[in-house]
C-alpha cells in the first residue's frame, strides 16, 4: 500500500529539492552569468551576481583568439571514441563475467573498480613516458586509448549489472536456436540491453568529456580537447575571469546539453535493476 | 531420426554428483517423460542431453553420432524452457524465425515455415505482436512454434507447463500430446507432476538422485513398480504403505496398497474417518486404521462418509509385497 504524504510534507521536500538542486547549480550559473560580464565587474568586490554592463564581448574574443572548433572536433573524437572503443571490449567482458562467471570473477571485478581508487598522478610519469615512446603523445588515438582505459572499469561494471538482469535462459534458447556466440551477442543479449548499454554510452562520453588531468597531461596542441582550451586561458599575466568564464561555457555547453536531452534514459539506466 | 542413447552419463558440480552414473535409450518417436522429485537432476539430465551443460564423463550419441562434446546448435534438438525464454525486442513472427535466420534460410522458406507453424498452434493473429503482449498459453505456443520450425530429430521440454494455471495447463497438454502424435518425433519432457507423466508418456524415467529407479511405460510403472520410490510417486493419491504384521502376512516387510484399490463397507480393517474430500466424481478419505495407521481411500462417486465416522476398509486389488530393502518381490 502506498505511504499517505502530507501536503505539508509534500511542500517541504519539493523546497529541500529545489535548495539542493540550486547549490548543485549555482557554481553554473555564475559561471554562465560571469561569461557575460565586462572583466571589471566580474572581479568586482562584492561581487555583483548582475551587472548593468552586459555584453558578448568575451565570447568574441575567445573565439577569435583560439581555434575553438579544433578543441571541440578533438573533444567529440575522444569522447566518443574512448567510449565506443570500451564498448567495443566490455560488452563481451560483462558478458563473460555475467553469463559464465570463474572463481575469481567477483575478484576481478573488485580488482578492476580498486584501480579507479588509485590516484591518477601516481601512474602520470610511466604513462608520459611511455605514450612518448610509442608515439601515442599528444595524438587523439593516444588520448583514446588512455581514456577509454581509464573509464573501462566503470563500463564493465555497469554492463556486467545490467547483463545479471537477463535470464540466462534466454541466452541458452538463443544457442539452441543455432546462434554462436558472436550472434547471441548481436541478436539477444544487445538488443535486450540497450537501455543499459545507452546509458553506460552517455555516462561515459560525460566522463570523457569532462576529463582534464590526462588530457591536459598527454597533450599539448594537436590533440587538446576542451578541457585544454579552458586551461589555455589562465594565462601567466593572471586569470580573466570573465574570458575564462565565456571558454568554460562554450566547453561545457554541448555536454550539457546532451546532459538535458537524455536525463530520463541517465536516470533510468544508473536505477536499472533497483527494483523489480 | 532421433535415436538418442546415454552411456555411464555422469555429472558433477565440485564434489556434488549430481548424476553419478546412467544409462539410457531413447527411441526414434518416442515420448519420454522425465519424472522425479525435485533436485532428482532430471533437468540436468535434460541439459545434458541439449548441451547446455557438460558431461563429467560418458557419451551422448544422437542418431548414432556421438555428440557428447557438440555445442548444442550441432545437435539437431530444440528445446522448450519453463520461462518460455522467449526474445522479448522480437514480434512472434521474428522469434518463431529466428532459428531458420541462424541456420541462413532463405526469407521466402523462412516465412513459409512460420506461416505453417503459426496456423497449427493458432498464433497466425499475432505474428506481429511482441511476447510481452500475449498470454501465458500464448507465450508457450510461440516456445512451442519456434521448437517446431526447425524440424529438429528431437524436442527437449523443461518443465513446459509449470508457469500455466491448472485449466490451461490441461489443455496444453493435450495440444503437446496431439503434436506429437502428429510430428512423430522423439519428445523428451522433463516435469515433477506425475500426471502430466502418466498422461503424456509412451515410457517413464524415474529419477531419483540422479539414479533411474525404473523406466517403462505409465502402466508398466503403475502396476509394477520396481521398488517403493516408484510405487508411491506414481499414482495419485499416493500408494499407501504398511509394515509389521499386516506386511508378515503377505510374506513381506512392506505393503503397498494403492487408495483406489481398497473399498468401503465390508473388510478386515476397521478405523476412523479423519478427513474427507468430496469431489463428486471421486471421494478423497484419510481413514486412521486400527493397528495399522493412516490409511488414504479414493472412491468412486459421492460416499456419504465423513469426519469422526467409524468404518471398515478391504484390500481389492494388488497388494503390491517389498522386502527390507524396499524392492519389490
Amino acid at each position: 500500500m502506498a505511504r499517505a504524504i502530507s501536503p505539508q510534507r509534500k511542500w517541504l521536500t519539493t523546497i529541500a529539492a529545489w535548495i539542493v538542486a540550486i547549490v548543485i547549480f549555482f557554481p553554473v550559473l555564475w559561471m554562465v552569468i560571469t561569461s557575460f560580464k565586462t572583466e571589471a565587474s566580474a572581479v568586482a568586490m562584492p561581487p555583483q551576481l548582475f551587472t548593468a554592463s552586459w555584453t558578448t564581448e568575451n565570447y568574441a574574443d575567445v573565439w577569435a583568439r583560439s581555434d575553438y572548433p579544433r578543441f571541440f572536433m578533438n573533444s567529440v573524437i575522444i569522447a566518443v571514441g574512448s567510449t565506443l572503443l570500451g564498448l567495443a571490449i566490455a560488452i563481451p567482458s560483462a558478458w563473460a563475467m555475467a553469463f559464465v562467471p570463474g572463481k575469481r570473477t567477483k575478484d576481478l571485478l573488485m580488482w578492476m573498480l580498486s584501480t579507479k581508487m588509485m590516484p591518477a598522478v601516481a601512474v602520470m610519469i610511466p604513462l608520459v613516458l611511455a605514450f612518448q615512446a610509442l608515439g601515442l603523445f599528444d595524438t587523439r588515438i593516444g588520448l583514446v586509448l588512455a581514456l577509454m582505459l581509464m573509464n573501462l572499469p566503470i563500463i564493465i561494471w555497469m554492463l556486467y549489472t545490467y547483463f545479471k538482469e537477463i535470464p540466462a535462459e534466454i541466452l541458452e534458447a538463443a544457442r539452441m536456436d543455432g546462434a554462436g556466440l558472436w550472434n547471441e551477442i548481436v541478436y539477444v543479449l544487445t538488443p535486450m540491453a540497450i537501455p543499459g548499454i545507452a546509458s553506460t554510452m552517455l555516462l561515459n562520453v560525460i566522463l570523457a568529456w569532462n576529463e582534464a588531468f590526462w588530457t591536459i597531461t598527454l597533450t599539448t596542441t594537436k590533440a587538446a580537447p576542451l578541457s585544454a582550451f579552458i586551461a589555455s586561458f589562465s594565462a601567466p599575466q593572471g586569470l580573466f575571469y570573465a574570458k575564462l568564464s565565456a571558454a568554460s561555457t562554450m566547453a561545457i555547453l554541448p555536454i550539457l546539453i546532451l546532459g538535458w536531452f537524455s536525463q530520463k534514459q541517465l536516470v533510468r539506466g544508473l536505477t536499472f535493476g533497483a527494483v523489480k | 531420426m532421433g535415436k538418442i542413447q546415454l552411456r555411464n552419463v555422469r555429472k558433477s558440480f565440485g564434489d556434488v554428483h549430481v548424476i553419478p552414473g546412467l544409462d539410457l535409450d531413447i527411441e526414434d518417436g518416442e515420448f519420454v517423460v522425465f519424472v522425479g522429485p525435485s533436485g532428482c537432476g532430471k533437468s540436468t539430465l535434460l541439459r545434458l542431453i541439449a548441451g547446455l551443460e557438460d558431461t563429467t564423463s560418458g557419451t551422448i550419441e544422437i542418431d548414432g553420432k556421438d555428440a557428447t562434446h557438440l555445442p548444442p546448435a550441432k545437435r539437431g534438438l530444440a528445446m522448450v524452457f519453463q520461462s518460455y525464454a522467449l526474445y522479448p525486442h522480437m514480434t512472434v513472427r521474428k522469434n518463431i524465425a529466428f532459428p531458420l535466420k541462424m541456420a541462413g534460410m532463405d526469407k521466402a522458406e523462412q516465412d513459409r515455415r512460420v506461416e505453417r507453424a503459426a496456423s497449427v498452434l493458432n498464433l497466425a493473429s499475432y505474428l506481429d505482436r511482441r511476447p510481452g503482449q500475449l498470454s501465458g498459453g500464448q507465450r508457450q505456443r510461440v516456445a512451442i512454434g519456434r521448437a517446431i520450425v526447425r524440424e529438429p530429430q528431437a524436442f527437449l521440454f523443461d518443465e513446459p507447463l509449470s508457469n500455466l494455471d491448472a485449466a490451461l495447463r490441461v489443455g496444453m497438454r493435450q495440444e503437446i500430446s496431439e503434436l506429437h502424435q502428429s510430428l512423430k518425433t522423439t519428445m523428451i519432457y522433463v516435469t515433477h507432476d506425475q500426471v502430466e507423466a502418466m498422461t503424456m508418456a509412451d515410457k517413464i524415467v524415474v529419477l531419483n538422485a540422479g539414479n533411474i529407479e525404473q523406466v517403462g511405460s505409465p502402466l508398466e510403472l503403475y502396476r509394477n513398480p520396481k521398488n517403493t520410490f516408484v510405487a508411491g510417486f506414481i499414482g495419485s493419491p499416493k500408494m499407501n504403505f504398511i509394515d509389521g504384521a499386516e506386511a508378515a502376512k503377505h510374506n513381506a516387510h512392506t505393503i503397498g496398497v494403492r487408495p483406489e484399490h481398497i473399498t468401503v463397507g465390508d473388510g478386515p480393517w476397521e478405523g476412523t474417518v479423519g478427513l474427507s474430500e468430496h469431489l463428486g466424481s471421486d471421494s478423497f478419505i484419510k481413514v486412521n486404521v486400527d493397528g495399522i495407521g493412516v490409511i488414504n481411500v479414493r472412491g468412486t462417486g459421492e460416499l456419504d462418509i465423513h469426519h469422526g465416522d467409524r468404518i471398515k476398509l478391504a484390500p481389492a486389488g494388488k497388494i503390491h509385497r517389498f522386502d527390507k530393502e524396499g524392492l519389490a518381490l
